[in-house]
């Protein structure tokens, strides 16, 4: 592990802005599976990689693409492949 | 703290006679800014290769001694990122993908760079034949540092630099166009910087 991949790793609550413009719920608790390993986390506690040309979160046990953002030109495009399932509490609403 | 993700990002004046030079929304950077998604692979030497494949044929392979071989040439070329900053004079090392497809029988029309990490591009193949583009291993006369994609990346100026691939290890010659990292998730497939074709649909 070596010092600039830890400076461009930040976690999931770095794409709260981002995926707060999108989803009309909170998303950092939103308990997510990774469609490659099936572990589940919160993507809070995922990895977050905000400055590529569109916002890249990944797995946190396997380092999987789960989803990302990229924003420009008035339009959002949202990839989600890599997350088998997400699971959204009625409260986060 | 804020200097870690703004550093890099400042535009410069431009001097005269570079005003031509810059593709309309860019700014100039003297710097070399680092855009990753996703953790930095650090793939020893001693085991990287590079390898081009064709349907049907079996794969051309060099290992990093015999890629360090192969005929290099030094390329001066400007850089522009889709990010909107844009680099002139940038100096490398590298082998012309020329190079590397000679001796291959095919009439495949689209490429795709694939690379450690599993990061890949799409490019139309007369996009990286005919001396515009390279696999690149020095920059500024030194080898290229992991960041910047070294040991090894494709370099193709004339289109964003997310075609570009950092840390490439092999082309895939295509019957069929087979969209990349970003180009599926919104950026455009081609990617010509005089055009502006930042995003799907430009």
């Amino acid at each position: 592990v070596t010092v600039e991949f830890e400076q461009r790793r930040l976690d999931g609550n770095a794409a709260s802005g981002l995926l707060g413009a999108i989803f009309p719920f909170d998303m950092s608790m939103v308990q997510t599976r990774c469609a490659t390993c099936s572990r589940m986390e919160p993507l809070a506690a995922q990895l977050t990689y905000a400055d590529a040309p569109g916002l890249v979160m990944r797995c946190v046990h396997c380092e999987s693409v789960l989803l990302s953002v990229v924003h420009g030109d008035g339009r959002y495009w949202l990839e989600m492949r890599g997350a088998a399932c997400m699971q959204i509490a009625e409260s986060s609403a | 703290m804020c200097a870690i993700f703004t550093r890099g990002f400042h535009g410069r004046r431009q001097e005269p006679g570079e005003a031509d030079r810059l593709p309309p929304g860019q700014y100039l950077v003297d710097d070399f800014p680092v855009l990753s998604a996703g953790p930095t692979p650090h793939t020893p030497l001693d085991t990287w290769d590079f390898s081009v494949e064709v349907a049907g044929e079996a794969p051309k392979r060099w290992t990093w001694e015999e890629f360090r071989t192969l005929p290099s040439e030094t390329i001066t070329r400007d850089i522009h990122c889709v990010t909107r900053w844009s680099k002139l004079d940038t100096v490398w090392e590298g082998v012309a993908v020329d190079t590397l497809l000679s001796g291959l029988s095919h009439d495949a029309p689209y490429v795709v760079a694939s690379c450690d990490g599993g990061y890949t591009t799409n490019l139309p193949l007369e996009d990286v034949t005919g001396g515009k583009a390279w696999v690149a291993y020095a920059f500024g006369g030194k080898p290229l540092e992991p960041e910047h994609g070294g040991p090894a990346r494709l370099l193709v100026p004339h289109l964003y630099f997310w075609k570009s691939a950092k840390w490439v290890r092999g082309l895939r010659l295509m019957a069929h166009d087979q969209q990349g990292f970003w180009e599926v998730r919104g950026y455009h497939n081609y990617g010509d910087p005089w055009k502006e074709q930042r995003y799907w649909g430009d």
